[in-house]
Protein backbone atom coordinates (compact mmCIF):
# COMPACT_ATOMS: atom_id res chain seq x y z
CA UNK A 1 0.00 0.00 0.00
CA UNK A 2 1.25 3.46 -0.69
CA UNK A 3 2.15 5.67 2.17
CA UNK A 4 -0.86 7.88 2.52
CA UNK A 5 -0.79 8.64 6.19
CA UNK A 6 0.65 12.07 5.55
CA UNK A 7 -2.35 13.16 3.58
CA UNK A 8 -4.64 15.20 5.71
CA UNK A 9 -8.05 16.57 4.96
CA UNK A 10 -7.42 19.75 6.95
CA UNK A 11 -6.87 21.72 3.81
CA UNK A 12 -8.79 20.16 0.95
CA UNK A 13 -7.49 21.17 -2.46
CA UNK A 14 -9.41 24.14 -3.66
CA UNK A 15 -11.72 23.11 -6.43
CA UNK A 16 -11.41 25.31 -9.46
CA UNK A 17 -14.43 26.80 -11.10
CA UNK A 18 -14.03 24.64 -14.19
CA UNK A 19 -17.01 22.28 -14.41
CA UNK A 20 -16.12 18.80 -15.64
CA UNK A 21 -19.54 17.19 -15.25
CA UNK A 22 -22.78 19.10 -15.47
CA UNK A 23 -25.98 17.14 -14.92
CA UNK A 24 -29.11 19.12 -15.60
CA UNK A 25 -32.68 17.94 -15.29
CA UNK A 26 -31.92 14.28 -15.88
CA UNK A 27 -34.91 11.96 -15.89
CA UNK A 28 -34.86 8.20 -16.16
CA UNK A 29 -37.63 5.66 -15.72
CA UNK A 30 -37.83 1.91 -16.23
CA UNK A 31 -41.44 1.25 -17.20
CA UNK A 32 -43.52 2.77 -14.42
CA UNK A 33 -40.56 2.91 -12.05
CA UNK A 34 -39.42 6.53 -12.01
CA UNK A 35 -35.81 6.46 -10.84
CA UNK A 36 -34.39 9.89 -11.65
CA UNK A 37 -36.77 12.79 -11.82
CA UNK A 38 -34.99 15.99 -12.71
CA UNK A 39 -31.59 15.51 -11.11
CA UNK A 40 -29.11 18.44 -11.16
CA UNK A 41 -25.49 18.40 -10.08
CA UNK A 42 -22.23 20.10 -11.05
CA UNK A 43 -18.84 18.53 -10.45
CA UNK A 44 -15.85 20.84 -10.59
CA UNK A 45 -12.29 19.99 -11.43
CA UNK A 46 -10.38 18.61 -8.46
CA UNK A 47 -13.51 18.05 -6.42
CA UNK A 48 -14.87 14.90 -4.73
CA UNK A 49 -18.62 14.68 -4.47
CA UNK A 50 -20.26 11.80 -2.64
CA UNK A 51 -23.74 10.76 -3.65
CA UNK A 52 -25.76 9.48 -0.73
CA UNK A 53 -29.03 7.71 -1.11
CA UNK A 54 -31.00 4.71 0.01
CA UNK A 55 -30.57 1.37 -1.68
CA UNK A 56 -32.50 1.38 -4.94
CA UNK A 57 -32.73 5.16 -5.07
CA UNK A 58 -30.93 5.29 -8.43
CA UNK A 59 -27.32 6.10 -7.60
CA UNK A 60 -25.91 3.46 -9.91
CA UNK A 61 -28.35 4.47 -12.61
CA UNK A 62 -27.13 8.06 -12.28
CA UNK A 63 -23.47 7.29 -12.87
CA UNK A 64 -24.32 4.84 -15.64
CA UNK A 65 -26.10 7.70 -17.38
CA UNK A 66 -22.97 9.83 -17.03
CA UNK A 67 -20.75 7.27 -18.74
CA UNK A 68 -23.36 6.62 -21.43
CA UNK A 69 -24.27 3.07 -20.44
CA UNK A 70 -27.84 4.19 -19.90
CA UNK A 71 -29.56 6.89 -21.87
CA UNK A 72 -31.57 9.38 -19.85
CA UNK A 73 -35.16 9.93 -20.96
CA UNK A 74 -34.76 13.65 -20.60
CA UNK A 75 -32.21 16.25 -19.53
CA UNK A 76 -28.60 16.86 -20.39
CA UNK A 77 -25.32 15.47 -19.14
CA UNK A 78 -22.15 17.32 -20.09
CA UNK A 79 -18.79 15.71 -19.51
CA UNK A 80 -15.82 17.95 -20.38
CA UNK A 81 -18.38 20.24 -22.00
CA UNK A 82 -19.69 17.57 -24.36
CA UNK A 83 -23.24 16.33 -24.16
CA UNK A 84 -22.81 12.57 -23.77
CA UNK A 85 -26.36 11.82 -24.84
CA UNK A 86 -25.67 13.22 -28.28
CA UNK A 87 -22.22 11.81 -28.99
CA UNK A 88 -21.63 9.04 -31.51
CA UNK A 89 -19.73 5.91 -30.61
CA UNK A 90 -16.23 7.19 -31.38
CA UNK A 91 -16.69 10.51 -29.64
CA UNK A 92 -18.12 8.72 -26.64
CA UNK A 93 -15.09 6.43 -26.55
CA UNK A 94 -12.81 9.46 -26.46
CA UNK A 95 -14.67 10.82 -23.48
CA UNK A 96 -14.65 7.40 -21.80
CA UNK A 97 -10.88 7.13 -22.14
CA UNK A 98 -10.64 10.10 -19.76
CA UNK A 99 -13.21 8.79 -17.29
CA UNK A 100 -12.68 5.86 -14.92
CA UNK A 101 -15.62 3.78 -13.81
CA UNK A 102 -15.61 1.41 -10.86
CA UNK A 103 -18.50 -1.03 -11.08
CA UNK A 104 -20.45 -1.93 -7.98
CA UNK A 105 -20.14 -5.58 -8.98
CA UNK A 106 -16.44 -5.13 -9.94
CA UNK A 107 -17.09 -6.58 -13.42
CA UNK A 108 -13.70 -8.24 -13.71
CA UNK A 109 -13.36 -10.37 -16.83
CA UNK A 110 -13.54 -13.98 -15.59
CA UNK A 111 -11.77 -15.41 -18.60
CA UNK A 112 -8.68 -13.21 -18.24
CA UNK A 113 -5.88 -13.07 -15.72
CA UNK A 114 -5.43 -10.03 -13.50
CA UNK A 115 -2.75 -8.75 -15.86
CA UNK A 116 -4.99 -9.10 -18.91
CA UNK A 117 -7.80 -7.44 -17.03
CA UNK A 118 -5.63 -4.40 -16.37
CA UNK A 119 -4.19 -4.34 -19.87
CA UNK A 120 -7.61 -4.49 -21.48
CA UNK A 121 -8.49 -0.77 -21.20
CA UNK A 122 -4.99 0.27 -22.32
CA UNK A 123 -5.06 -1.89 -25.42
CA UNK A 124 -8.61 -1.05 -26.30
CA UNK A 125 -8.29 2.71 -26.09
CA UNK A 126 -5.63 2.62 -28.82
CA UNK A 127 -2.88 3.57 -26.45
CA UNK A 128 0.46 2.74 -28.01
CA UNK A 129 2.70 1.11 -25.45
CA UNK A 130 5.63 -1.26 -25.54
CA UNK A 131 5.22 -4.48 -23.60
CA UNK A 132 7.66 -3.16 -21.02
CA UNK A 133 5.75 0.07 -20.47
CA UNK A 134 2.51 -1.87 -20.22
CA UNK A 135 4.04 -4.17 -17.62
CA UNK A 136 5.28 -1.23 -15.61
CA UNK A 137 1.87 0.41 -15.65
CA UNK A 138 0.21 -2.82 -14.57
CA UNK A 139 2.64 -3.30 -11.69
CA UNK A 140 2.31 0.31 -10.59
CA UNK A 141 -1.47 0.07 -10.56
CA UNK A 142 -1.32 -3.18 -8.59
CA UNK A 143 1.17 -1.72 -6.14
CA UNK A 144 -1.23 1.12 -5.49
CA UNK A 145 -3.80 -1.35 -4.18
CA UNK A 146 -1.24 -3.63 -2.55
CA UNK A 147 -1.85 -6.66 -4.74
CA UNK A 148 1.27 -6.97 -6.89
CA UNK A 149 1.56 -10.68 -6.14
CA UNK A 150 -1.78 -11.52 -7.79
CA UNK A 151 -0.71 -10.40 -11.27
CA UNK A 152 -0.92 -13.85 -12.85
CA UNK A 153 -3.94 -15.12 -10.98
CA UNK A 154 -7.47 -15.47 -12.29
CA UNK A 155 -10.22 -13.33 -10.71
CA UNK A 156 -11.97 -16.47 -9.48
CA UNK A 157 -8.98 -17.23 -7.22
CA UNK A 158 -9.28 -13.91 -5.38
CA UNK A 159 -11.37 -12.97 -2.38
CA UNK A 160 -14.20 -10.48 -2.69
CA UNK A 161 -12.19 -7.61 -1.24
CA UNK A 162 -9.21 -8.41 -3.44
CA UNK A 163 -11.45 -8.37 -6.49
CA UNK A 164 -12.72 -4.95 -5.48
CA UNK A 165 -9.16 -3.69 -5.24
CA UNK A 166 -8.20 -5.20 -8.62
CA UNK A 167 -11.25 -3.52 -10.12
CA UNK A 168 -10.08 -0.26 -8.58
CA UNK A 169 -6.61 -0.76 -10.06
CA UNK A 170 -8.17 -1.34 -13.47
CA UNK A 171 -10.22 1.82 -13.11
CA UNK A 172 -7.17 3.89 -12.19
CA UNK A 173 -4.67 2.45 -14.64
CA UNK A 174 -5.27 5.02 -17.35
CA UNK A 175 -4.97 7.89 -14.84
CA UNK A 176 -8.45 9.18 -15.63
CA UNK A 177 -9.34 12.81 -15.07
CA UNK A 178 -12.75 11.94 -13.71
CA UNK A 179 -13.44 8.86 -11.64
CA UNK A 180 -16.89 7.48 -10.93
CA UNK A 181 -16.74 5.15 -7.95
CA UNK A 182 -19.70 2.87 -7.26
CA UNK A 183 -19.24 1.75 -3.65
CA UNK A 184 -15.44 1.53 -3.56
CA UNK A 185 -15.16 0.32 0.03
CA UNK A 186 -18.17 -1.95 0.37
CA UNK A 187 -17.15 -5.42 1.46
CA UNK A 188 -13.71 -4.37 2.65
CA UNK A 189 -12.41 -4.55 6.20
CA UNK A 190 -12.07 -1.18 7.96
CA UNK A 191 -8.29 -1.08 7.52
CA UNK A 192 -8.33 -1.74 3.79
CA UNK A 193 -11.33 0.54 3.51
CA UNK A 194 -9.33 3.32 5.06
CA UNK A 195 -6.41 2.65 2.74
CA UNK A 196 -8.67 2.83 -0.28
CA UNK A 197 -10.21 6.07 0.96
CA UNK A 198 -6.75 7.50 1.47
CA UNK A 199 -5.75 6.40 -2.01
CA UNK A 200 -8.75 8.21 -3.42
CA UNK A 201 -7.81 11.40 -1.59
CA UNK A 202 -4.20 11.03 -2.64
CA UNK A 203 -5.15 10.71 -6.30
CA UNK A 204 -7.27 13.80 -6.02
CA UNK A 205 -4.39 15.79 -4.51
CA UNK A 206 -1.75 14.45 -6.88
CA UNK A 207 -3.52 14.53 -10.24
CA UNK A 208 -6.35 16.99 -9.54
CA UNK A 209 -8.85 14.27 -10.44
CA UNK A 210 -12.51 14.90 -9.91
CA UNK A 211 -14.62 12.11 -8.50
CA UNK A 212 -18.22 11.18 -8.03
CA UNK A 213 -18.36 8.64 -5.23
CA UNK A 214 -21.26 6.46 -4.26
CA UNK A 215 -20.85 5.11 -0.78
CA UNK A 216 -22.71 4.03 2.31
CA UNK A 217 -19.55 3.80 4.34
CA UNK A 218 -19.65 6.96 6.49
CA UNK A 219 -15.95 6.69 7.35
CA UNK A 220 -15.10 6.73 3.66
CA UNK A 221 -17.58 9.52 3.03
CA UNK A 222 -16.12 11.66 5.79
CA UNK A 223 -12.60 11.10 4.55
CA UNK A 224 -13.17 11.66 0.86
CA UNK A 225 -16.08 14.05 0.42
CA UNK A 226 -15.65 17.73 -0.35
CA UNK A 227 -19.39 17.88 -0.81
CA UNK A 228 -22.24 15.46 -0.39
CA UNK A 229 -25.24 15.27 -2.68
CA UNK A 230 -28.26 13.56 -1.18
CA UNK A 231 -30.35 11.72 -3.76
CA UNK A 232 -33.95 11.38 -2.68
CA UNK A 233 -36.91 10.59 -4.91
CA UNK A 234 -34.91 11.11 -8.05
CA UNK A 235 -33.78 14.62 -7.18
CA UNK A 236 -30.75 16.19 -5.58
CA UNK A 237 -32.33 16.88 -2.22
CA UNK A 238 -29.35 18.66 -0.66
CA UNK A 239 -25.77 19.54 -1.52
CA UNK A 240 -23.42 20.52 1.27
CA UNK A 241 -20.22 19.62 3.08
CA UNK A 242 -20.08 16.65 5.47
CA UNK A 243 -20.23 18.84 8.54
CA UNK A 244 -22.93 21.02 7.06
CA UNK A 245 -25.20 18.04 6.43
CA UNK A 246 -24.38 16.46 9.77
CA UNK A 247 -25.66 19.56 11.50
CA UNK A 248 -28.77 19.63 9.34
CA UNK A 249 -32.15 19.56 11.05
CA UNK A 250 -33.84 17.87 8.09
CA UNK A 251 -35.06 14.47 9.37
CA UNK A 252 -34.53 12.83 5.97
CA UNK A 253 -30.88 13.81 5.98
CA UNK A 254 -30.40 13.00 9.65
CA UNK A 255 -31.15 9.33 8.95
CA UNK A 256 -27.92 8.96 7.01
CA UNK A 257 -25.80 10.21 9.90
CA UNK A 258 -27.22 8.01 12.64
CA UNK B 1 -69.87 -25.81 -8.60
CA UNK B 2 -68.02 -22.74 -7.60
CA UNK B 3 -64.99 -23.70 -9.58
CA UNK B 4 -67.12 -24.43 -12.60
CA UNK B 5 -68.85 -21.08 -12.60
CA UNK B 6 -65.60 -19.29 -11.98
CA UNK B 7 -64.14 -21.15 -14.95
CA UNK B 8 -66.91 -20.13 -17.30
CA UNK B 9 -66.74 -16.57 -16.15
CA UNK B 10 -63.05 -16.54 -16.92
CA UNK B 11 -63.65 -17.99 -20.35
CA UNK B 12 -66.35 -15.50 -21.15
CA UNK B 13 -63.97 -12.80 -20.15
CA UNK B 14 -61.38 -14.04 -22.60
CA UNK B 15 -63.86 -14.07 -25.45
CA UNK B 16 -65.07 -10.63 -24.63
CA UNK B 17 -61.59 -9.26 -24.76
CA UNK B 18 -60.57 -11.26 -27.76
CA UNK B 19 -60.24 -8.54 -30.37
CA UNK B 20 -58.27 -6.31 -28.03
CA UNK B 21 -55.72 -8.56 -26.32
CA UNK B 22 -53.13 -10.90 -27.71
CA UNK B 23 -52.44 -13.96 -25.53
CA UNK B 24 -49.23 -13.30 -23.59
CA UNK B 25 -47.42 -16.30 -25.08
CA UNK B 26 -48.17 -15.20 -28.59
CA UNK B 27 -47.15 -11.66 -27.78
CA UNK B 28 -43.91 -12.99 -26.34
CA UNK B 29 -43.31 -15.06 -29.46
CA UNK B 30 -43.77 -12.12 -31.81
CA UNK B 31 -41.71 -9.79 -29.66
CA UNK B 32 -38.94 -12.33 -29.40
CA UNK B 33 -38.94 -12.91 -33.15
CA UNK B 34 -38.73 -9.17 -33.69
CA UNK B 35 -35.83 -8.84 -31.28
CA UNK B 36 -33.88 -11.67 -32.88
CA UNK B 37 -34.45 -10.15 -36.31
CA UNK B 38 -33.15 -6.80 -35.09
CA UNK B 39 -30.18 -8.47 -33.42
CA UNK B 40 -29.36 -10.30 -36.66
CA UNK B 41 -29.74 -7.08 -38.60
CA UNK B 42 -27.31 -5.43 -36.23
CA UNK B 43 -24.83 -8.20 -36.96
CA UNK B 44 -24.85 -7.27 -40.64
CA UNK B 45 -24.69 -3.53 -40.13
CA UNK B 46 -22.05 -3.55 -37.39
CA UNK B 47 -20.09 -6.58 -38.50
CA UNK B 48 -18.74 -5.09 -41.69
CA UNK B 49 -17.70 -1.73 -40.33
CA UNK B 50 -14.25 -1.24 -38.84
CA UNK B 51 -12.82 -1.76 -36.29
CA UNK B 52 -12.34 -5.45 -37.07
CA UNK B 53 -11.64 -7.68 -34.10
CA UNK B 54 -9.49 -10.04 -36.10
CA UNK B 55 -7.41 -11.36 -33.22
CA UNK B 56 -10.43 -12.18 -31.11
CA UNK B 57 -12.01 -13.85 -34.15
CA UNK B 58 -9.01 -16.13 -34.59
CA UNK B 59 -8.97 -16.91 -30.89
CA UNK B 60 -12.64 -17.86 -31.00
CA UNK B 61 -12.08 -20.04 -34.09
CA UNK B 62 -9.36 -21.87 -32.25
CA UNK B 63 -11.37 -22.30 -29.06
CA UNK B 64 -14.52 -23.38 -30.85
CA UNK B 65 -12.76 -25.83 -33.13
CA UNK B 66 -10.56 -27.18 -30.42
CA UNK B 67 -13.37 -27.69 -27.94
CA UNK B 68 -15.56 -29.70 -30.27
CA UNK B 69 -12.89 -31.61 -32.21
CA UNK B 70 -12.70 -34.80 -30.16
CA UNK B 71 -16.42 -35.07 -29.49
CA UNK B 72 -17.32 -34.55 -33.13
CA UNK B 73 -14.60 -36.95 -34.27
CA UNK B 74 -15.69 -39.73 -31.94
CA UNK B 75 -19.39 -39.47 -32.71
CA UNK B 76 -18.69 -39.27 -36.44
CA UNK B 77 -16.65 -42.45 -36.31
CA UNK B 78 -19.35 -44.34 -34.42
CA UNK B 79 -21.98 -42.98 -36.77
CA UNK B 80 -20.23 -44.30 -39.89
CA UNK B 81 -19.56 -47.64 -38.26
CA UNK B 82 -23.09 -48.21 -36.99
CA UNK B 83 -24.75 -47.02 -40.16
CA UNK B 84 -22.73 -49.49 -42.25
CA UNK B 85 -23.40 -52.42 -39.95
CA UNK B 86 -27.12 -51.69 -39.86
CA UNK B 87 -27.55 -51.11 -43.58
CA UNK B 88 -25.80 -54.29 -44.62
CA UNK B 89 -28.67 -56.83 -43.96
CA UNK B 90 -31.36 -54.99 -45.95
CA UNK B 91 -28.96 -54.42 -48.86
CA UNK B 92 -27.96 -58.09 -48.74
CA UNK B 93 -31.63 -59.01 -49.01
CA UNK B 94 -31.91 -57.09 -52.27
CA UNK B 95 -28.53 -58.37 -53.41
CA UNK B 96 -26.97 -54.94 -53.76
CA UNK B 97 -24.40 -55.24 -51.02
CA UNK B 98 -21.76 -53.75 -53.31
CA UNK B 99 -23.73 -50.49 -53.18
CA UNK B 100 -23.21 -50.25 -49.43
CA UNK B 101 -20.22 -47.82 -49.47
CA UNK B 102 -22.01 -45.45 -51.81
CA UNK B 103 -25.30 -45.49 -49.90
CA UNK B 104 -23.59 -44.85 -46.57
CA UNK B 105 -21.42 -42.10 -48.00
CA UNK B 106 -24.33 -40.41 -49.73
CA UNK B 107 -26.47 -40.29 -46.59
CA UNK B 108 -23.58 -39.25 -44.39
CA UNK B 109 -22.36 -36.44 -46.61
CA UNK B 110 -25.70 -35.05 -47.65
CA UNK B 111 -27.67 -35.32 -44.44
CA UNK B 112 -26.60 -37.23 -41.39
CA UNK B 113 -23.09 -35.85 -41.06
CA UNK B 114 -24.03 -32.17 -41.27
CA UNK B 115 -27.12 -32.46 -39.09
CA UNK B 116 -25.61 -34.62 -36.34
CA UNK B 117 -22.47 -32.52 -36.23
CA UNK B 118 -24.53 -29.35 -36.03
CA UNK B 119 -26.67 -30.76 -33.22
CA UNK B 120 -23.60 -31.74 -31.24
CA UNK B 121 -22.15 -28.32 -32.00
CA UNK B 122 -25.31 -26.64 -30.71
CA UNK B 123 -25.14 -28.66 -27.51
CA UNK B 124 -21.47 -28.09 -26.89
CA UNK B 125 -20.61 -24.69 -28.38
CA UNK B 126 -23.99 -22.96 -28.54
CA UNK B 127 -24.77 -23.60 -24.90
CA UNK B 128 -21.24 -22.50 -23.99
CA UNK B 129 -21.68 -19.19 -25.82
CA UNK B 130 -25.09 -18.64 -24.24
CA UNK B 131 -23.75 -19.30 -20.75
CA UNK B 132 -20.56 -17.29 -21.23
CA UNK B 133 -22.22 -14.18 -22.60
CA UNK B 134 -25.06 -14.58 -20.12
CA UNK B 135 -22.74 -14.54 -17.15
CA UNK B 136 -20.78 -11.65 -18.65
CA UNK B 137 -24.03 -9.78 -18.98
CA UNK B 138 -25.29 -10.32 -15.44
CA UNK B 139 -21.93 -9.51 -13.85
CA UNK B 140 -21.69 -6.27 -15.89
CA UNK B 141 -18.60 -7.42 -17.80
CA UNK B 142 -20.26 -6.40 -21.05
CA UNK B 143 -20.82 -2.91 -19.65
CA UNK B 144 -17.21 -2.84 -18.48
CA UNK B 145 -16.07 -3.56 -22.05
CA UNK B 146 -18.27 -0.82 -23.34
CA UNK B 147 -16.67 1.79 -21.09
CA UNK B 148 -13.19 0.47 -21.95
CA UNK B 149 -13.38 1.67 -25.51
CA UNK B 150 -14.71 -1.57 -26.91
CA UNK B 151 -17.87 -2.18 -28.83
CA UNK B 152 -18.98 -5.36 -27.05
CA UNK B 153 -21.29 -6.29 -29.89
CA UNK B 154 -18.35 -6.45 -32.28
CA UNK B 155 -15.91 -7.89 -29.80
CA UNK B 156 -18.19 -10.61 -28.45
CA UNK B 157 -21.03 -11.22 -30.88
CA UNK B 158 -19.61 -10.61 -34.35
CA UNK B 159 -16.46 -12.61 -33.67
CA UNK B 160 -18.34 -15.57 -32.24
CA UNK B 161 -20.96 -15.70 -34.98
CA UNK B 162 -18.30 -15.50 -37.70
CA UNK B 163 -16.27 -18.16 -35.92
CA UNK B 164 -19.18 -20.59 -35.59
CA UNK B 165 -20.17 -19.98 -39.23
CA UNK B 166 -16.65 -20.78 -40.38
CA UNK B 167 -15.79 -23.59 -38.02
CA UNK B 168 -18.92 -25.69 -38.38
CA UNK B 169 -18.39 -26.36 -42.11
CA UNK B 170 -14.77 -27.27 -41.39
CA UNK B 171 -15.88 -29.60 -38.62
CA UNK B 172 -18.39 -31.16 -40.98
CA UNK B 173 -15.69 -31.88 -43.56
CA UNK B 174 -13.71 -33.56 -40.83
CA UNK B 175 -16.65 -35.44 -39.39
CA UNK B 176 -17.73 -36.75 -42.81
CA UNK B 177 -14.21 -37.99 -43.50
CA UNK B 178 -14.06 -39.76 -40.16
CA UNK B 179 -17.53 -41.23 -40.69
CA UNK B 180 -16.41 -42.72 -43.98
CA UNK B 181 -13.39 -44.17 -42.24
CA UNK B 182 -15.73 -45.68 -39.66
CA UNK B 183 -17.86 -47.03 -42.49
CA UNK B 184 -14.82 -48.64 -44.07
CA UNK B 185 -13.98 -50.38 -40.82
CA UNK B 186 -17.63 -51.32 -40.32
CA UNK B 187 -17.67 -52.92 -43.77
CA UNK B 188 -14.60 -54.94 -42.98
CA UNK B 189 -16.09 -56.43 -39.83
CA UNK B 190 -18.37 -58.75 -41.79
CA UNK B 191 -17.18 -58.42 -45.34
CA UNK B 192 -13.90 -57.66 -46.97
CA UNK B 193 -13.01 -54.71 -49.11
CA UNK B 194 -9.80 -52.88 -49.81
CA UNK B 195 -9.42 -49.22 -48.99
CA UNK B 196 -9.06 -48.31 -52.68
CA UNK B 197 -12.08 -50.29 -53.75
CA UNK B 198 -14.22 -48.87 -50.94
CA UNK B 199 -13.55 -45.26 -51.83
CA UNK B 200 -13.51 -46.07 -55.54
CA UNK B 201 -17.05 -47.37 -55.11
CA UNK B 202 -18.12 -44.20 -53.37
CA UNK B 203 -16.72 -41.69 -55.81
CA UNK B 204 -17.87 -43.63 -58.82
CA UNK B 205 -21.38 -42.43 -58.06
CA UNK B 206 -20.89 -39.55 -55.75
CA UNK B 207 -19.51 -36.44 -57.40
CA UNK B 208 -17.15 -34.44 -55.32
CA UNK B 209 -19.47 -31.46 -55.63
CA UNK B 210 -22.04 -33.28 -53.48
CA UNK B 211 -20.37 -31.79 -50.48
CA UNK B 212 -20.96 -28.20 -51.60
CA UNK B 213 -24.67 -27.96 -50.68
CA UNK B 214 -23.82 -29.60 -47.38
CA UNK B 215 -21.18 -27.04 -46.64
CA UNK B 216 -23.46 -24.17 -47.56
CA UNK B 217 -26.21 -25.39 -45.30
CA UNK B 218 -23.81 -26.02 -42.45
CA UNK B 219 -22.62 -22.46 -42.79
CA UNK B 220 -26.20 -21.46 -42.02
CA UNK B 221 -26.37 -24.01 -39.18
CA UNK B 222 -23.25 -22.49 -37.67
CA UNK B 223 -24.61 -18.99 -38.14
CA UNK B 224 -27.86 -19.97 -36.42
CA UNK B 225 -26.09 -21.59 -33.48
CA UNK B 226 -23.79 -18.59 -32.96
CA UNK B 227 -26.54 -16.05 -33.40
CA UNK B 228 -28.99 -17.73 -31.03
CA UNK B 229 -26.29 -18.32 -28.40
CA UNK B 230 -25.16 -14.71 -28.54
CA UNK B 231 -28.69 -13.37 -28.55
CA UNK B 232 -29.80 -15.42 -25.56
CA UNK B 233 -26.63 -14.62 -23.64
CA UNK B 234 -26.60 -10.95 -24.50
CA UNK B 235 -30.19 -10.53 -23.41
CA UNK B 236 -30.25 -12.86 -20.46
CA UNK B 237 -32.08 -11.42 -17.50
CA UNK B 238 -30.49 -10.68 -14.20
CA UNK B 239 -29.29 -13.44 -11.94
CA UNK B 240 -27.51 -16.75 -12.27
CA UNK B 241 -30.76 -18.46 -13.10
CA UNK B 242 -30.93 -16.38 -16.26
CA UNK B 243 -27.54 -17.73 -17.31
CA UNK B 244 -28.69 -21.33 -17.11
CA UNK B 245 -31.83 -20.46 -18.98
CA UNK B 246 -29.83 -18.74 -21.71
CA UNK B 247 -27.69 -21.85 -22.21
CA UNK B 248 -30.68 -24.13 -22.24
CA UNK B 249 -32.75 -21.98 -24.59
CA UNK B 250 -29.82 -21.76 -26.98
CA UNK B 251 -29.68 -25.52 -27.40
CA UNK B 252 -33.43 -25.89 -27.83
CA UNK B 253 -33.90 -23.01 -30.26
CA UNK B 254 -30.83 -23.65 -32.36
CA UNK B 255 -31.54 -27.40 -32.63
CA UNK B 256 -34.97 -26.55 -33.91
CA UNK B 257 -33.55 -23.99 -36.33
CA UNK B 258 -31.10 -26.57 -37.66
CA UNK B 259 -33.96 -28.80 -38.76
CA UNK B 260 -35.84 -25.84 -40.15
CA UNK B 261 -32.87 -24.73 -42.22
CA UNK B 262 -32.34 -28.33 -43.31
CA UNK B 263 -35.89 -28.44 -44.57
CA UNK B 264 -35.45 -25.27 -46.58
CA UNK B 265 -32.06 -26.37 -47.85
CA UNK B 266 -33.35 -29.66 -49.24
CA UNK B 267 -36.03 -27.82 -51.21
CA UNK B 268 -33.48 -25.46 -52.70
CA UNK B 269 -30.93 -28.12 -53.60
CA UNK B 270 -33.75 -30.15 -55.09
CA UNK B 271 -34.86 -27.23 -57.24
CA UNK B 272 -31.31 -26.62 -58.37
CA UNK B 273 -30.89 -30.29 -59.24
CA UNK B 274 -28.17 -30.99 -56.73
CA UNK B 275 -29.83 -34.00 -55.13
CA UNK B 276 -29.08 -36.57 -57.82
N1 LIG C 1 -31.47 -2.09 -16.22
C1 LIG C 1 -32.51 -1.87 -15.41
N2 LIG C 1 -33.74 -2.22 -15.80
C2 LIG C 1 -34.81 -1.99 -15.02
N3 LIG C 1 -34.75 -1.38 -13.83
C3 LIG C 1 -33.55 -1.00 -13.39
C4 LIG C 1 -32.35 -1.22 -14.15
N4 LIG C 1 -31.30 -0.75 -13.46
C5 LIG C 1 -31.82 -0.25 -12.31
N5 LIG C 1 -33.16 -0.40 -12.26
C6 LIG C 1 -34.04 0.07 -11.18
O1 LIG C 1 -33.65 1.37 -10.86
C7 LIG C 1 -33.71 1.56 -9.46
C8 LIG C 1 -32.40 2.12 -8.95
O2 LIG C 1 -31.37 1.18 -9.12
P1 LIG C 1 -29.87 1.48 -8.74
O3 LIG C 1 -29.09 0.29 -9.10
O4 LIG C 1 -29.47 2.76 -9.33
O5 LIG C 1 -29.95 1.61 -7.17
P2 LIG C 1 -28.78 2.10 -6.19
O6 LIG C 1 -29.17 3.42 -5.68
O7 LIG C 1 -27.48 1.97 -6.88
O8 LIG C 1 -28.92 1.03 -5.03
P3 LIG C 1 -27.76 0.22 -4.26
O9 LIG C 1 -27.27 1.13 -3.20
O10 LIG C 1 -28.49 -0.94 -3.69
O11 LIG C 1 -26.73 -0.17 -5.25
C9 LIG C 1 -34.08 0.24 -8.84
O12 LIG C 1 -35.43 0.29 -8.49
C10 LIG C 1 -33.88 -0.77 -9.94
O13 LIG C 1 -34.86 -1.74 -9.87
MG1 LIG D 1 -25.91 0.73 -6.83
Amino acid sequence: MTDTTTISRESPPVASQETVIRISGVKKSFGHNVVLDGFNLDLHKGENIVVLGKSGSGKSVLIKCIIGLLRPDDGEIQVFGQNVTELNHDELDQVRARVGFLFQSNALYDSMTVRENLEFPMRRHWIKLSQQEANEMVMEALDNVGLAHTVDMMPIELSGGMRKRIALARTLILKPEIILYDEPTTGLDPITGKEISDLMVELQAKYQTSSLIISHDMKCVERTADKIAVLIEGKCHALDSFDGLKASADPVIKQFFE
Amino acid sequence: MMAFSAGTAYKADIYRNMPLTIPPKMKFFFEETGHIARFTGKFFTEGFKPRYEFQEFLRQCFLIGNKSLSLVGLTAFILGLVLTIQLRPPLLRYGVEFELPYIVADSVIREIGPVITALIFAGKIGSGIGAELGSMKVTEQIDAMEVSGTNPFKYLVVTRVLATSLMLPLLVIMSCSISLLGAYIGYNIKGQISFELFFGQIFQWLPFSAIIPSLIKTLFFGFAVGMVGCYRGYHSTKGTEGVGRAANATVVISSFLIFLIDLVAVQITDLLGFTS
